[in-house]
């Protein structure tokens, strides 16, 4: 028995993509934690540290994101936890987004000219100081724009959490076309949701690189 | 040179001392057994040729860069093994660099104010009120509101100058103020530079000026190759250079 593809079905969607959306934000959110740590620990001239968090990006830029969300949602059935495809999901593209804000603001931290560490060092400052005071906001104007633009990368990618059975935007999707059989209607709606959360960040991130160029090349 | 030529602005009290310094760059021997007293009050002009170790050596005072061997004694404190030493070797020094290195995110007040209060814990109605004094005595008060790059390079260098002096040091270091800028910015970098030797800071500047050379240096110390090959008063280094090497620059920066 075919359902007919109607409101609700439409709506069914639509509501869904609040999830995809608050997932965003909290990998979002733990990531930003998580990538200011990595990239920390990487510009840091502790060895150990500055290897570990190395490790650490290399393992989740080298991997695909949906064996990490299959390894943290099937490892924590393994290790005895309870598999909320939920909270999987929500640690996966934490730690996924912890490595590549990582990697990407440790290149902004050393994009920072080594002047600006031999001007604060010379004034005494110390490391943290010279981080927060100096280094930190010099480098947050540049991470801006590749940062919206990840946050792009990231909301698209909470797609594949509808694989470990999260029902977010791409499983409503999936559910409703599964009832109505109309793939090309449902999962265009699906897509222009995408396209209506990521395209204002494409445009800002793409302003925000052009006033960034302008602003350098001065 | 003895305590009977020395000029009146210059104390007994020796506030540098470096002995036997020595360092390497991986195998290239950048300072070679550097020896050099500066008096507090002193004022010294070190010359030479690109590569030769100038930046090198005053960057050694101030712990910059770190020399594998000698030693450094600064207003009678030596490094250590101890970062309070450090601390303590900071801030009684100043530096100026060439590519003045202002905190481009913070305006002008701002970056005169944050290590007063980040280094010393001075307060920030203190520190606004020092950073202005040191503003006014750079001749940019008007300026404080304003970001570095809203800056011409002489006005910057000033700034710099003065973010230096809001440490309130005891010494001042210089390396090539003037070099990064348009000739017509030079003259009053170097008037400030003037202004404060009178005030009787101890300076050692590094610049192929040598009219600012003539005009406040106590002593001029040419490096060649790691070394110091010579130094002496302006009227000894500028009329009777011992060296061929000190001649032979001199012809050269001399000449245009
Ligand atoms: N971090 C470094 N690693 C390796 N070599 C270096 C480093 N810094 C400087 N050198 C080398 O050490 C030598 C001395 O450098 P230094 O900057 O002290 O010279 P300088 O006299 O200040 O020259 P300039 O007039 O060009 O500023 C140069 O040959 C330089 O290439
Ligand atoms: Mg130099």
């Amino acid at each position: 028995m075919l359902r007919q593809f109607g409101t609700n079905e439409f709506l069914f969607i639509l509501t869904a993509a609040r999830w995809t959306v608050l997932l965003s934000l909290i990998a979002f959110a733990g990531g930003a934690i998580g990538g200011l740590i990595v990239a920390l620990s990487r510009v840091s001239s502790l060895k150990a540290l500055s290897l570990t968090a190395g490790g650490f990006i290399q393992v989740f830029q080298g991997t695909p994101l949906l064996m990490q969300l299959f390894l943290v949602f099937f490892g924590a059935t393994t290790l005895g936890f309870d598999t909320n495809p939920w909270i999987a999901a929500a640690v996966a593209l934490t730690l996924n987004a912890s490595a590549f804000l990582g990697e990407i603001w440790r290149g902004c931290i050393q994009a920072v000219p080594k002047g600006q560490w031999e001007a604060a060092g010379a004034l005494g400052l110390h490391y943290p100081a010279t981080m927060r005071y100096i280094i930190l906001p010099q480098a947050f104007k540049i991470a801006l724009p590749p940062t919206v633009g990840f946050l792009v990368q990231l909301i698209k990618a909470t797609s594949l959490a509808a694989i470990i059975g999260f029902t977010e935007v791409t499983r409503a999707g999936q559910i409703i076309n599964n009832a109505t059989f109309r793939p090309f209607v449902v999962f265009g709606i699906v897509a222009a949701i995408y396209f209506i959360l990521c395209w204002p960040l494409s445009h800002l991130s793409m302003r925000l690189e052009r006033r960034f160029a302008a602003a350098t090349t001065r | 040179m003895s305590t009977a030529l020395q000029a009146q602005h210059v104390r007994d009290e020796i506030i540098i001392r470096m002995e036997n310094v020595q360092k390497w760059y991986g195998s290239f021997h950048v300072l070679k057994d550097i020896n050099l007293e500066v008096r507090t009050g002193e004022r010294i002009v070190i010359c030479g040729p690109s590569g030769s170790g100038k930046s090198t050596l005053i960057r050694c005072i101030n712990h910059l860069e770190h020399a594998q061997e000698g030693r450094i004694v600064v207003d009678r404190i030596e490094l250590g093994a101890s970062s309070r030493n450090l601390d303590a070797i900071r801030r009684e020094v100043g530096m100026v660099f060439q590519q003045f290195n202002l905190f481009p995110h913070l305006t002008v007040l701002q970056n005169c104010m944050l290590a007063p209060m980040k280094v010393r814990g001075t307060s920030k109605s203190e520190a606004e009120a020092t950073a202005r004094k040191y503003l006014e005595r750079v001749r940019i008060p008007e300026q404080a509101d304003k970001y570095p790059a809203q800056l011409s390079g002489g006005q910057q260098q000033r700034v710099a100058i003065a973010r230096a002096l809001c440490m309130n040091p005891k010494i001042m270091l210089f390396d090539e103020p003037t070099s990064a800028l348009d000739p017509e910015m030079v003259k009053e970098v170097l008037d400030t530079m003037v202004n404060l030797a009178e005030e009787g800071m101890t300076m050692i500047c590094v610049t192929h000026e040598m009219g600012f050379a003539r005009q406040v240096a106590d002593r001029i110390i040419f490096m060649d190759r790691g070394e110091i090959v010579e130094e002496g008063t302006p009227d000894t280094f500028f009329t009777n250079p011992r060296h061929e090497r000190t001649r032979n620059f001199l012809g050269q920066i001399l000449s245009h």
